[in-house]
């Protein structure tokens, strides 16, 4: 089993929703056009990441981004797309990623992850704009199983963890990252990004495709960089900082297994989880009995 | 056979370095690269204005700016105007001479002694703190108004240090809406000048504000840039001024650093503005400055 990924490195208008939709339905049409099967968008692709207290006005359930998405492109060929996006749903407002499968009938939504872990220190203020998600899943597609995860989650190994383990072989992990370090070759974030993505990749044998945002936001500077890592780890593509573009790369599922078989990690972690989540009771323990 | 425990050579970590500028260390090539696109996008894709305006003082900050905007825009989009007072050296409008020769850049000089004297002949005991800082503000009513003018944009010059420092005229230098080099340490400035091909002459003088002869930023302060910027960089990563002393750093330079820093937070900052209701700006109502 092998199909296209793309990531679509693009840099949103701030806040207007209808005109990046409008480039991200075109971008879609171009991925078509590349004969591209998965387009994976990047973090808040929708808005732009930096909205404070306007993610209020810019939020969208999962149900009207489908529909607006149906208004501005149906693909000519099956497509599916991982948008990143500020969503409403219940009252609450989510930093959420949604997994779409486009035809010509319009789009469907598959799954939809809310980012589980809100970065809120330094430049960062998520957790007071927007509301946790509470779980971390894996889902089926017609690729096979996937995850996705948003940017703070790729930061803790737990998260890439809990998603391997739920059955994921393809981690679709979208981002926006403010370019901060200069004193290397690239970005400290961009660097801190390739060691996470190789080791979540490698620990755990996976396909990585990562979509990173770019564009400036009031003096912050997105860092672009997507890439896309094999299950050994090795980066098979990787864009430039900064600019938009699309990355394209082959994903062949079967060397999901050919990884695992040379480095069973994962299967190791399975046979020792029972121990493992002991550990995690017994630390959940002290801590609850520490408050 | 095994070689003897006591002939094994022993490899030790380096000590702190009270001396050491690798935190201040920069790849000027990848800072030049994305300044540039950050000039470019605040400028021309979110304000579609083409032009920068600029304050020559003959110093390396504007020097370095000037640099920077010529990039950007190209030399025919970049007017820098020197604004001597009568108390300003010949030398200042020497460098800043040479870098319009070198960059080929628009250029006017506007003498503001009249400017400033229209006010000060009324205040014949203003200090020289009060004269500069009046200088500064009339430097800042030219640079407004000439970007009017020339339907350009205002560009800062202010360096982190001297922002931390409040080493500067509050709404005066510090009034331009795009600043390039705000979050860059004097000596951070001086290896990005180094690159960018600022004649030696301005990089190799001591800063000075230009308003009394034989005056210099380092005297004013009571520590050079060199050992300031040491501090200040490790006292912004978290370490506390006692954990500094510990370390090794002058007790006596540490203090000016802290007291530099705690007095001025109020210059880094708007107005304190009364709040009376839930939706004050700033406090409840929140969007960002580019929304």
């Amino acid at each position: 089993m092998k199909f296209t990924a793309a990531a679509v490195q693009i840099a949103p208008i701030k806040a207007d929703v209808s005109a990046n939709l409008t480039r991200i339905g075109q971008a879609i049409q171009r991925c078509c056009e590349e004969r591209v099967d998965l387009a994976l968008f990047p973090e808040t692709a929708l808005t732009g990441y930096f909205l404070e207290g306007g993610v209020v006005d810019a939020a969208v359930s999962t149900l009207e981004l489908a529909a607006m998405l149906d208004t501005t492109y149906k693909p000519d060929r099956p497509i599916d797309v991982v948008l990143g996006f500020y969503e409403r749903s219940d009252g609450n407002i989510y930093n959420s990623a949604c997994h779409f499968s486009g035809t010509s009938e319009g789009w469907k939504v598959v799954h939809t992850h809310r980012k589980f872990f809100l970065p809120t220190y330094g430049v960062f203020d998520e957790e007071r704009f927007v509301a946790r998600g509470r779980d971390i899943s894996a889902y089926e597609t017609r690729f096979g199983r996937f995850a996705m995860l948003i940017c703070e989650d790729v930061w803790h190994s737990v998260s890439a963890t809990i998603a391997a383990l739920k059955g994921a072989q393809v981690i679709c992990a979208i981002s926006a990252s403010p370019a901060r370090g200069f004193s290397g070759d690239t970005y400290d974030n961009l660097d801190h990004y390739r060691r996470l993505l190789r080791a979540i990749a490698e620990e755990h044998g996976v396909w990585v495709v990562n979509s990173m945002l770019v564009g400036f936001e009031g003096g912050k500077g997105f860092s672009g960089g997507s890439m896309v890592v094999s299950p050994t780890g090795r980066i098979v593509a990787e864009g430039p900082e900064l600019e938009e573009h699309f990355l394209i790369a082959e994903v062949d599922m079967d060397q999901i297994g050919i990884a695992r078989q040379r480095f069973p990690a994962l299967a190791d972690l399975k046979s020792v989880l029972e121990d493992v989540v002991r550990e995690f009771e017994e630390v959940n323990r002290d801590e609850c009995q520490q408050k | 056979m095994s070689t003897e425990i006591n002939a094994l050579p022993i490899y030790r970590a380096k000590a702190f370095d009270t001396e050491s500028d690798l935190d201040l260390r920069i790849n000027p090539v990848l800072i030049t690269d994305f300044l540039v696109k950050f000039l470019r996008d605040e400028c021309i894709r979110r304000r579609g204005i083409e032009k920068a305006v600029l304050g020559l003082s003959g110093g390396v900050d504007s020097a370095v700016a000037t640099y920077l905007c010529t990039k950007a825009f190209g030399p025919k989009n970049v007017t820098v105007f020197r604004m001597p007072y009568k108390l300003s050296s010949v030398e200042s409008l020497t460098h800043a001479q040479a870098v319009i020769d070198d960059l080929g850049i628009e250029s006017r000089t506007i003498d503001i002694t009249d400017m400033a004297d229209g006010y000060l002949q009324m205040e014949p005991d203003a200090s020289p703190t009060r004269i500069g800082n009046v200088c500064a503000r009339c430097r800042m009513i030219v640079l407004f108004d000439q970007s009017a003018k020339l339907r350009a944009l205002p560009i800062g010059t202010g360096n982190k240090t001297e922002r931390m420092f409040g080493y500067f005229t509050w709404h005066a230098d510090d009034a331009p809406p795009i600043n390039p080099l705000g979050d860059l340490y004097k000596m951070q400035v001086y290896q990005l000048a180094r690159h960018l091909g600022v004649p030696d002459a301005i990089v190799d003088k001591p800063p000075t504000a230009d308003l009394v002869q034989g005056q210099t930023d380092e005297g004013d302060f009571g520590i050079t840039y060199q050992k300031a910027d040491r501090i200040l960089a490790r006292l912004l990563n978290g370490y506390s001024p006692a954990k500094l002393i510990e370390l090794g750093f002058d007790k006596n330079e540490v203090q000016i650093v802290v007291k530099r820093v705690d007095s001025t937070h109020w210059k880094r900052r708007l107005p304190t503005v009364a709040m009376i209701s839930s939706s004050a700006i700033g406090e409840f109502y929140l969007r960002p400055v580019d929304y």
